[in-house]
């Protein structure tokens, strides 16, 4: 029993991550059909945010505070900037954008390597987030995962109600559906296109704040986040968020799954084997958006 | 004619009789040109470059020829069937690992376990899925076949249900992380990160000895020639209009009878047999194959050669490939930092702002002479949002 809720929370954490991560790029993805490598990337550069903050403000709980809107904002700067100077001139070829923006996320990672050295830098993560929570029946959850999986769902949450609630979020909402229904309806598309970038960008940002309370800060830290992250996006499908809420999970727990019963290795490739077979029955994803369209 | 993948219209490959002398005598003069072509080729890698160059510079220029053959089959795929394959370095690294798995056990000799088994090993006797790997009737064929059987399987399964597009090229990715992370994890039968390092010999040669590695050379050389032909046939026939036919507008095919999933599973067999036969080639020329040489990095920069040289031409992706190869270890020595800037600079730069690569600057300064057609090279594209049909 103990085991075994122990795996599940391991799973549920490590799709917590998945999930802040997917969050972004299933925004972007869902909307512009662009594949933004360089994400991993904004991650770092949240992740370097907190390290620098927490140079200049002593306190680790005050500064990881801190750093959580302003990694939004340095990321999600980072983000318009990209889609301003490079995206946006290659909406219609989405292969040649997961290129371009792979050279992108290679130039900020030597940046990050110039300016931080190579080697990883730590965080101090704040007491209250260093212990473990009794609970009753001898289970404990570790309080920095709770706080990861509390961040994910807020952020979650919080994104749910601005598309539902917000003029922003109907114009996003309208411009996914039907882009062109959207612009002649007098919606600025390609506005509302960089407020979703500076967005998902930003999330990113927070997803890099969370990571340095699981480990070291690196300037490859992103590359290998990205690519489940992607993962869970194709899978959940595009369009919509619940699909990525739930496939972020499903994958965590798949993995830790698999990882106990097996090694991690043999589970990475369990988790890839599930995905093609699950494509099999799904190839658009778990939910997808009706539309006319012939693709 | 270089095809610049854009809004799917169908572009006609292969000559264009647009006037000027009748289809017959063009195709012969065309096919003179590519004989001369391929000769001029060969003599330059057979005659020339073992004059010129010394045993260290030939060694690697056989490395950068292994890399090229990699990028003739992604430039099938990707330039001619708009696959974005970013998974090549696992059909690589298959091929490359079933050849020095071979050379390995004939370097312990019969019986005898590799030494790194013994290193690291709680292993007692060799792994049931290595045995077969001591003949060499099972190795060879095996660094060409298992790559393609690998890709047939997820092919015929991804294409089968239109997976596609960015899809199929995080799914690719995925694959070479998995693929890395399992011969990593399994450290006592695969060598983990290490690899499998320190080959010695080559089928009773002694790879150490300058005379057996210019020979690996020509081999090399010999294969990469090879796999120019192929690829060339394939292009030229009417498979080659059909798979540039899909990636132009796969609906259209479907609707005219075809089944693009078939088509395009062709071209990634190709591909990653290509690649297979490479990472194969690989071994004895640089005598180590590791995780770190097929895993997500690598096998994208397999791509940004065949973008820099052109991604629908033919020669275009193995000057590309050799070229970046070349500029990697030229600048990477003196200056480390500066070359991955450098490298993401030119994915930047070529991939949005030249998407034909070099070979369509060739084009242009072609074009300029007679009075085609204007190029289509244009260095900031206006933006196009029409919705696309496929």
């Amino acid at each position: 029993m103990t085991v075994l809720f122990g795996q599940l929370f391991t799973g549920v954490s490590i799709g917590a991550v998945l999930l802040l991560i997917a969050l972004g790029l299933a925004l972007t993805f869902g909307q512009m059909n662009v594949i933004n490598m360089a994400h991993g990337e904004f991650i770092m550069a949240g992740a370097y945010t907190t390290y620098v903050l927490q140079q200049t403000i002593t306190g680790a709980g005050v500064s990881l505070l801190v750093a959580l809107p302003v990694a939004f904002l340095v990321a999600g700067t980072m983000g318009v900037l990209l889609e301003a100077l490079l995206i946006r001139r290659l909406y219609a070829r989405p292969l040649d954008t997961l290129l371009v923006t792979w050279g992108v996320s290679l130039m900020l990672q030597q940046l990050a390597r110039d300016v931080f050295g190579s080697p990883n830098v730590q965080t101090r993560a704040p007491e209250l987030l260093t212990g473990n929570i009794g609970l009753p029946g001898g289970l404990t959850v570790a309080n920095n995962r709770l706080f990861i999986l509390a961040l994910a769902l807020a952020a979650v949450a919080a994104l749910t109600l601005a598309l539902r609630l917000t003029p922003l979020g109907r114009r996003i909402r309208a411009v996914v559906q039907n882009r062109d229904l959207a612009a002649v309806s007098g919606i600025a598309t390609s506005r509302v296109d960089r407020t979703t970038f500076f967005v998902g960008s930003g999330l990113a940002g927070v997803a890099g704040v969370a990571l340095t309370l699981l480990g070291p800060i690196g300037p490859t830290m992103g590359t290998n986040l990205i690519i489940d992250a992607f993962l869970v996006v194709v899978v959940g499908g595009i369009g919509q968020l619940k699909g990525s809420v739930i496939v972020a999970f499903a994958l965590g727990v798949l993995q830790a799954t698999g990882e106990y019963l097996t090694t991690l290795s043999v589970a990475k490739v369990m988790v890839f084997v599930a995905i093609v077979a699950f494509l099999q029955w799904r190839p658009q994803g778990l939910f997808t958006l009706r539309t006319r369209s012939l693709a | 004619m270089t095809a610049v993948v854009g809004p799917p219209t169908v572009t006609t490959v292969g000559p264009v009789p647009a006037g000027g002398p009748p289809p017959g005598r063009r195709r012969r003069a065309l096919r003179l040109r590519a004989a001369a072509g391929f000769a001029c080729g060969a003599a330059l890698l057979f005659a020339v470059a073992p004059l010129v160059l010394s045993d260290f510079r030939l060694s690697l220029l056989a490395k950068y020829l292994c890399l090229a053959m990699v990028a003739v089959g992604v430039g099938i795929a990707w330039g001619r069937g708009g696959m974005l394959t970013l998974g090549q370095g696992v059909f690589f690294g298959l091929g490359g690992y079933a050849m020095a798995m071979h050379l390995k056990l004939a370097d312990a000799g019969p019986g005898a376990m590799p030494d790194f088994m013994q290193l690291y090993g709680q292993l007692d006797e060799l792994p049931v899925w290595w045995r077969p790997f001591a003949s060499p009737w099972f190795a060879l064929p095996a660094t060409v076949l298992l790559p393609m059987a690998v890709a047939f399987g997820l092919g015929s399964l991804v294409f089968r249900r239109r997976v596609r597009g960015a899809y199929f090229a995080i799914l690719s990715q995925a694959l070479a992380a998995a693929m890395v992370i399992l011969l990593v994890g399994q450290q006592g039968t695969t060598g983990g990160t290490n690899g499998l390092t320190d080959i010695q010999g080559f089928f009773g040669y002694d790879l150490d000895d300058p005379v057996n590695q210019r020979m690996v050379y020509f081999v090399i050389a010999a294969c990469l020639l090879g796999l120019l032909v192929l690829a060339r046939q394939l292009i030229q026939s009417r498979y080659g209009e059909l798979l540039v036919a899909v990636r132009d507008g796969e609906e259209r095919v479907r609707f005219l009878g075809y089944d693009p999933a078939s088509v395009k599973l062709v071209a990634y067999v190709v591909a990653a047999g290509m690649a297979g036969l490479a990472g194969a080639l690989f071994v004895p020329a640089v005598g180590i194959i590791s995780p770190a040489l097929i895993g997500i990095v690598p096998s994208i920069e397999f791509v940004i050669g065949v973008a820099v040289g052109g991604r629908a031409t033919l020669l275009g992706p193995v000057l590309g490939a050799v070229a970046v190869a070349w500029a990697r270890t030229a600048l990477s020595e003196r200056f480390p930092g500066t070359w991955t800037y450098l490298q993401g600079l030119l994915f930047v730069l070529v991939v949005a702002f030249l998407p034909g690569g070099l070979a369509s600057l060739v084009a242009l300064a072609r074009r300029r002479g007679d009075d085609g057609p204007p190029g289509r090279f244009t260095l900031w594209r206006k933006r196009s949002r029409t919705e696309t049909v496929a």
